[in-house]
């Protein structure tokens, strides 16, 4: 059972795990790497690849702000994303480039548009608790849907438009869009950083663990969800109108897609949800693999069987998520050697032996059972 | 006006089917708590089967229901043992979205290998009857496929009722540690009840294939409806989901009506959020564990 006790115990680990030197270092490594790596000559389909990599793993990183530290599950990002794309496209469809870089300037504008769409439909979906706020998410992102195709003044229906090609040299087209989303991902890694930190990311893992106990601690819990959501969704609008312009073709078909939802949240469960790097990984692992096995294979119909197989694969054998898991077994594997105390019943597998009300430290209170009724 | 009435009338028959579809979901979700996003691809499936049977057998598909419903009884009871027994209690609400979404593509991914992506029909003989009453026109297909849906859902309320395992079931709803103190397998109940939402999703999947054509991604369009509809007559409640489909798919048909076919989509959207505003727990919704 997630306590508050639990989780603050878990928050308050990750800070001062974040004060440690590892965090930092850790992070210039990888972004070091990241930078060097295009410098190795690589061939168009690896950058390529590495490119939609890096969306994922921004859009990923963006979801667990909401769907991780905050536990409100959207299955709506995919609309974002998609209002990113048309956003950009709309811009720049009748307008000659004067230069390759100027989308790219806009892309600030893009994720204010998102996060200022994504503020009443947080504010009004967040009434509702994590399943009912999942079916009103995934609703607007059908809502979306139907948009996209139907208002075809706008969006060119189920045609789409072309946007201008980006004029860059074909030897290193795909550079100066992996450079972007390289930086947008270090914003990204870089906020949730400080957001952990924050007291911020004290709120949010509050209203995860029991919303009603945060608010009545006088955690502003509307006011933390609502901004958690926009900033998460004007990111993913971000990556959207990226895309829009790398792919020069803003098309309904796959600007408002349901498997993007799915993508990222399966990245983020892979990798670990409420953790700095759990997304990334998952997003590596992930859309790596699937690219890869798209440029051997070619795209065929097997791929949504594969993906869903995938996907209840990790839900059933990785529930908690890669990083989680390697944490715990590092942490049992310390104890068992220092020979230490039995490790608290939170790490113990629930047993159906214990009834629903009793908390995690073993605790059954009154509170307790009323907000498991309300949550349930 | 005459747009309005026909729209009404459309609406009204429509919903039997969409009533049929959200009282198995919303059975699901009152004994288990587990909102499963592959209703939609269910119905779509049983959609299919009927339409195999139809096409290599000749079977009608209003007659080939008992044999859907017994197979996708047996699937939504796999599904329940082999996916959602296995979750932890804490993450179970959050873990089973993901996990029936999964369905749901594996779902949509089978159907489109075997059967391609193309828009199906099933092309009975009496699939463009109707008739024509004071200038009304009511089509054959949908005023059967109204009164067969109603004939489920008598069957629905009577098994949870009037029986044994109904009482088990609500027992399971309204409060799951007692029912088990009193001697409820609730694993067991949980398994029926998954099939028995499978099996209305079957049911409704023949109705759903007579009356519109269908395709792999049908689904995603069914579950957006199926979602506002349970949301609206409250999660966990059968009696809401049936007024809700009446509400939801009435208003549908008049805005297809009078305003435009692309916008009736949309009216489920609009109703979702103006419920969310008003009465969040949805019309017969209870704030703590619900009855059915």
């Amino acid at each position: 059972m997630s306590s508050v006790d639990a989780s603050v115990e878990r928050a308050s680990g990750a800070l001062r795990g974040a004060a440690a030197i590892a965090g930092p270092l850790r992070g210039a490594v990888f972004f070091g790497a990241l930078i060097v790596t295009p410098m190795f000559g690589l061939q168009h389909w690896v950058l390529n690849m590495l490119v939609f990599v890096l969306m994922f793993a921004v859009m990923s990183s963006a979801w667990n702000l909401v769907g991780g530290f905050a536990g409100y599950p959207s299955l709506g990002h995919a609309a974002f994303f998609g209002i990113g794309a048309y956003t950009i496209g709309l811009i720049f469809r009748n307008h000659a480039l004067t230069n390759g870089y100027e989308p790219f300037l806009w892309l600030p504008v893009i994720g204010l548009v998102g996060a200022l769409i994504g503020w009443p439909i947080a504010a009004i979906s967040m009434r509702t608790r994590a399943d009912v706020f999942a079916i009103v998410t995934i609703t607007f992102l059908f809502v979306v849907q139907t948009l996209a195709f139907n208002l075809r003044g706008i969006t060119g229906g189920s045609q789409g438009f072309a946007m201008p090609i980006a004029p860059f040299p074909a030897a290193t087209f795909e550079l100066p869009f992996y450079y972007v989303l390289l930086a947008l991902l270090a914003f990204t890694a870089g906020l949730t950083f400080a957001i952990i930190r924050s007291k911020l990311g004290l709120s949010l893992a509050s209203v995860r663990a029991d919303e009603d106990k945060a608010r009545g601690i006088g955690v502003p819990t509307t006011g933390v969800k609502v901004l958690a959501f926009s900033i998460s969704v004007g990111l993913t609008a971000m990556v959207g109108g990226v895309w829009a312009y790398y792919e020069s073709f803003v098309y309904p078909q796959f600007a408002v897609d349901p498997l993007i939802t799915i993508a990222i949240v399966l990245m983020t469960f892979l990798g670990g949800r409420a953790t700095l790097w759990g997304p990334i990984v998952g997003a590596f692992i992930l859309e790596g693999g699937q690219q890869y096995l798209a440029y051997e294979l070619g795209g065929s119909q097997f791929y949504l069987i594969a993906y869903a197989l995938v996907f209840l694969l990790i839900m059933l054998f990785l529930p908690r998520g890669i990083l989680p898991t390697i944490a715990e077994r590092r942490r049992q594997r310390v104890r068992r050697s220092t020979g230490g105390a039995t490790p608290p019943p939170s790490l113990l597998p629930a047993s159906p032996m214990r009834p629903a009300a009793l908390d995690g430290d073993g605790r059954t209170s009154g509170i307790n059972m009323r907000s498991a009724q309300a949550k349930s | 006006m005459h747009a309005l009435i026909q729209g009404v009338i459309f609406g009204v028959l429509t919903a039997g089917v969409y009533a049929l579809m959200a009282s198995g979901q919303t059975l699901i979700f009152g004994i288990m708590k587990v909102i499963n996003l592959a209703q939609g691809a269910m119905v779509i499936l049983g959609a299919y089967l009927a339409y195999q049977l139809f096409t290599s057998f000749g079977i009608d598909p209003f007659l080939a229901i008992p044999i859907t419903t017994v197979l996708m009884f047996g699937l939504g009871v796999a599904i329940q043992l082999v996916f959602l027994r296995p979750l932890r209690a804490q993450d179970k609400s959050e873990l089973s979205l993901l996990i029936t979404f999964a369905v749901a593509l594996l779902i949509e991914g089978v159907l489109s290998v075997t059967w391609r992506t193309t828009d199906r029909s099933i092309n009975t003989s009496y699939a463009n009857a109707s008739w024509t009453i004071l200038g009304y026109q009511i089509t054959t297909v949908r005023l059967w496929a109204f009164l067969l849906s109603l004939a489920v859902l008598g069957l629905l309320f009577l098994l949870l009722n009037r029986t044994r395992f109904g009482r088990a079931v609500r027992a399971v709803v309204q409060n799951p540690e007692s029912a088990r103190l009193l001697g409820v397998e609730a694993q067991r109940v949980s398994a029926v009840g998954f099939g028995i939402g499978a099996a209305t999703a079957a049911a409704a999947g023949s109705v759903y294939g007579l009356v519109y054509p269908f395709n792999p991604g049908s689904h995603y369009d069914l579950i957006s409806r199926l979602l506002s509809i349970v949301v609206l007559g409250g999660m966990g409640s059968v009696g809401g989901a049936v007024i809700a489909a009446v509400i939801v798919s009435t208003s549908s048909a008049i805005v297809a009506s009078t305003v435009s076919p692309a916008w009736s989509e949309m009216t489920f959207f609009v109703i979702l959020i103006l419920v969310l505003l008003v009465r969040p727990q949805g019309l017969f919704g209870t704030v703590g564990r619900g009855a059915i």
